[in-house]
């Protein structure tokens, strides 16, 4: 069972959503897959008409999708940014900082990064240097 | 120096905190080797040939008294005794445990020390002029600018997994003590109309296709400076190639698309940063900047020095050789050797590391430096401390007159340690030192700097020494080439390949041919070798090297600094 | 007939300390290079490094090399591994300095 991993710790994905791959999308798109070398230039839409925008991490070492992330939320990007692939625990705090809201795992890596492990990050506003150097809104 | 504030102190605490827990759950299973590597080469921990290797964050190569005898402690508890110096003002013990990792980061963290990101596709160390603060010739410290650049850099959150490792030097002064047109990001800085600013300087490198960096920005006001920098390695952690690690770096992404287009993205970029970039706290960059004010320095005559300079031959030799000029008056910068003949270059015993502290507490206002050239630097000594700051370090055979000389020798660990070399560098850099003691020549030789590497990741930075030696396994032996010409100044230079290799038997007489040649053939003393070779060129070092092959002109092709 | 007396042999470093191991039979983690197993160059030995792999709670950085069986003892073909069976060459520390 996929498991979506927040603040809180662990929730099965129960929805069902249908994500268009980004640059097939079209004005009525709601949900976009980004891969982790997307060219944003290929997305046709705006990024205000999607409710939630899904970013692959094909290997946690593959730290491209952080780097995304920033770039959708400095343009103004509100609504739902997921992270989703190969992420270890140690990487929720990242994660979040860079502007995702949430993390989609599957059960074999539920299993060996367990809940506790993603929870001992999920402080993650504290200790940020970043923030405090004047980098607070993305 | 910077003074760790309690966020500082909650951040490391932290951080250890999570690295425990790390090594737990690789112990137990619930991390794989795969998805641990990262996590403990973000906290400097390396696997080497023969054990552990853990790599101790110095940022900018400054550090105190109490943080020098940790280090000594460390090197006693859990290692063997020493550590060894790096060419990025770190230092590295050899022969840590893993389960014994744990406990050595929080002795750091007692000391406001860390190993954080010395290590993996990260940020490094920010490195410095060694000179910082003390130099006649900066325009400003650029320490504070440093320190500034660490704690943006420091968990980064979109940098802990860039597509290979990251290096930033700066400098206060023209005369480039750090070398950073070697560096990712070189800066420099200036002075324009009373305002702070910086030269930047990008795409730098030295291993296996080594480059000159080249200048992207003439003068980046002091305010611009974080989201500047945070747009450069956002675009290369865009483009950077993940298909082939070693054509990574940015260097190869700025010659793969051309500087221009880099230039032109970062522009891009950093105009979207700066509409979510508030400005760093005022209050904290002043906090950073008066931590790096100037000790109060006192005011005595110099008749001590005066005398002992007059009748100690060897403290005038110590003192003509590792002394340079201060800004203040009566005062002088020392360099304490590790490059004692016969030594390995860069290491220290717990027990001189004791001593350099000692040292330091009373003579040098509390101040260390570590160079990229692999010695010590004392900072802030009074002129008339200097006879007894001498004699304190001849106790512990830390006073050889050798800096700047043949024998100060900069040299990697090479294969007697690091899992990628593929010769070993030491052993050669021993010889070579003790060949020219023994000779009697390194005074007549005069400014020379010999650089080694045991394999093509440079990390001896051998393309940039006036001779450059590196180590490769050919056909199952080791081998060694010889690069001339190559500068780590101002005036930065790739070294020109020499020829084909030579044994481990055949090298040291190589380099002493080339040394006998440049007597030969030099204007007089005071023509240096690498003015010699800038003036003649390859030709006559060539033909001592290979004296049986017949010289067939060829059109040498030169890098020049950007 | 001369015999084949090359061979390959499992390396790796023990996970706690980094010490060098060689893998002997039994899949046991052995300090002297004298007691690994040599595989015969006409033998797999890749379903060994799979199984060597596996050993994570033990050993890290798993490798194969090329050794000559002499009448010394077993010996490394490449000088990176006679380093590595002994120790650095610029201080009497690692394997040289202890008693196997």
């Amino acid at each position: 069972m996929t498991q979506i991993v927040s603040d809180f710790g662990f929730s099965p994905l129960d929805k069902v959503i249908n994500y268009e791959f980004y640059d097939k999308a079209s004005k009525t798109t709601k949900a976009i897959d980004l891969p982790s070398d997307a060219d944003l230039k290929l997305f046709a839409g705006d990024l205000n008409q999607l409710k939630i925008i899904r970013i692959d991490f094909p290997s946690f070492a593959d730290g491209r999708g952080f780097t995304l992330a920033k770039l959708v939320r400095i343009r103004g990007f509100k609504g739902h940014l997921r992270a989703k692939g190969h992420i270890i625990s140690d990487q929720y705090a990242m994660a979040r900082r860079s502007g995702f809201d949430d993390v989609e795992i599957s059960q074999d890596l539920a299993d060996r990064q367990p809940e506790t492990e993603w929870l001992f990050r999920s402080n993650w506003k504290k200790h940020y240097y970043q923030s405090r150097l004047g980098f607070n809104k993305y | 120096m910077y003074n760790y504030t309690e966020f500082d102190d909650a951040f490391i605490k932290a951080r250890n905190s999570q690295f425990r827990n790390q090594v737990k759950r690789r112990i137990n299973g619930n991390l794989t080797e795969d998805e641990f590597k990262p996590l403990r080469l973000m906290n400097g921990l390396y696997l080497q040939l023969h054990a552990y290797m853990l790599r101790v964050a110095i940022p900018y190569g400054t550090l105190d008294s109490a943080q020098m005898e940790k280090l000594a402690l460390i090197a006693d508890r859990w290692d063997k005794g020493y550590g060894h110096f790096t060419t990025r003002q770190n230092v590295q013990f050899n022969w840590p445990k893993l389960t014994d990792v744990p406990d050595i980061l929080d002795a750091l963290a007692e000391v406001k020390m860390h190993a954080i990101q010395t290590s993996g596709n990260t940020i490094r160390n920010v490195t410095a002029d060694h000179f910082s603060g003390a130099a006649a010739d900066e325009v400003t410290d650029p320490r504070p600018y440093a320190e500034l650049i660490r704690q943006w850099s420091t968990d980064h959150p979109e940098f802990q997994f860039l597509p290979r490792k990251f290096k930033v030097a700066v400098t206060g002064s023209k005369n480039d003590r750090a070398v950073i047109r070697a560096h990712d990001i070189g800066l420099r800085a200036l002075l324009r109309n009373g305002k702070i600013g910086f030269e930047v300087i990008i795409g730098g490198g030295l291993g296996r296709s080594p480059m000159i960096g080249k200048v992207i920005n003439t003068f980046l006001p002091e305010a611009d400076l974080l989201p500047y920098l945070e747009a450069v390695v956002s675009v290369w952690n865009t483009l950077g190639r993940r298909d082939n690690k070693y054509k990574a770096r940015i260097k190869i992404t700025v010659h793969e698309h051309g500087v221009e287009k880099i230039k032109q993205l970062v522009e891009d970029r950093y105009n979207e940063i700066l509409s979510t970039f508030s400005g760093v706290n005022h209050e904290l960059l002043e906090e950073i900047k008066s931590a790096f004010a100037p000790p109060v320095f006192k005011s005595k005559g110099t008749k001590y020095f005066d005398i002992a300079y007059k009748e100690n031959a060897a403290f005038r030799s110590w003192v003509d050789t590792n002394t340079h000029t201060h800004k203040i008056s009566n005062y002088s910068i020392a360099t304490v050797s590790l490059k004692a003949h016969g030594k390995t270059p860069g290491d220290a015993t717990s027990d001189q590391m004791r001593q350099i502290a000692n040292i330091a507490r009373h003579y040098s206002h509390d101040q260390i430096r570590i160079s990229h050239e692999q010695n010590i630097i004392l900072p802030h000594v009074h002129k008339s401390d200097l006879p007894k700051v001498y004699n304190l370090l001849k106790s512990k055979q830390l006073n050889t007159a050798n800096i700047g000389l043949i024998s100060d020798i900069i040299a990697c660990p090479g294969m007697d340690y690091c899992a990628l070399a593929t010769a070993r560098s030491i052993p050669i850099a021993q010889e070579i030192s003790m060949r020219f003691d023994e000779l009697k020549l390194e005074h007549e030789v005069g400014h020379i700097q010999i650089k080694i590497s045991g394999c093509i990741n440079a990390c001896g930075h051998h393309h940039v020494g006036h001779i450059g030696i590196l180590g490769l396994d050919r056909a199952g032996v080791e081998n060694y080439q010889i690069t001339l010409g190559g500068d780590a100044t101002e005036t930065a230079r790739i070294g020109d390949r020499a020829g084909p290799g030579f044994s481990a038997t055949q090298i040291v007489p190589a380099i002493e041919r080339v040394i006998l040649t440049y007597l030969k053939v030099r204007l007089n003393k005071h023509e240096n070798f690498i003015h010699t070779y800038q003036r003649l060129g390859i030709a006559p070092f060539k033909q001592a090297l290979y004296p049986k092959e017949s010289q067939s002109p060829k059109i040498q092709k030169k890098t020049y600094a950007a | 007939m001369s015999k084949d007396l090359s061979g390959n042999v499992i390396t790796a470093n023990n996970l706690l300390d980094g010490t060098v191991v060689y893998m002997s039979s039994q899949f046991k983690w052995v300090l002297d290079i004298n007691n690994a197993k040599v595989f015969s160059n006409d033998t797999s030995i890749e379903k060994a490094l799979i199984h060597a792999n596996k050993q994570q709670h033990e050993v890290v950085g798993v490798y194969s090399i090329r050794v000559d069986q002499t009448d010394a003892g077993i010996k490394s073909k490449h000088f990176r591994e006679q380093f590595r069976v002994k120790g650095p060459s610029n201080y009497n520390h690692g394997k040289q300095s202890e008693v196997l």
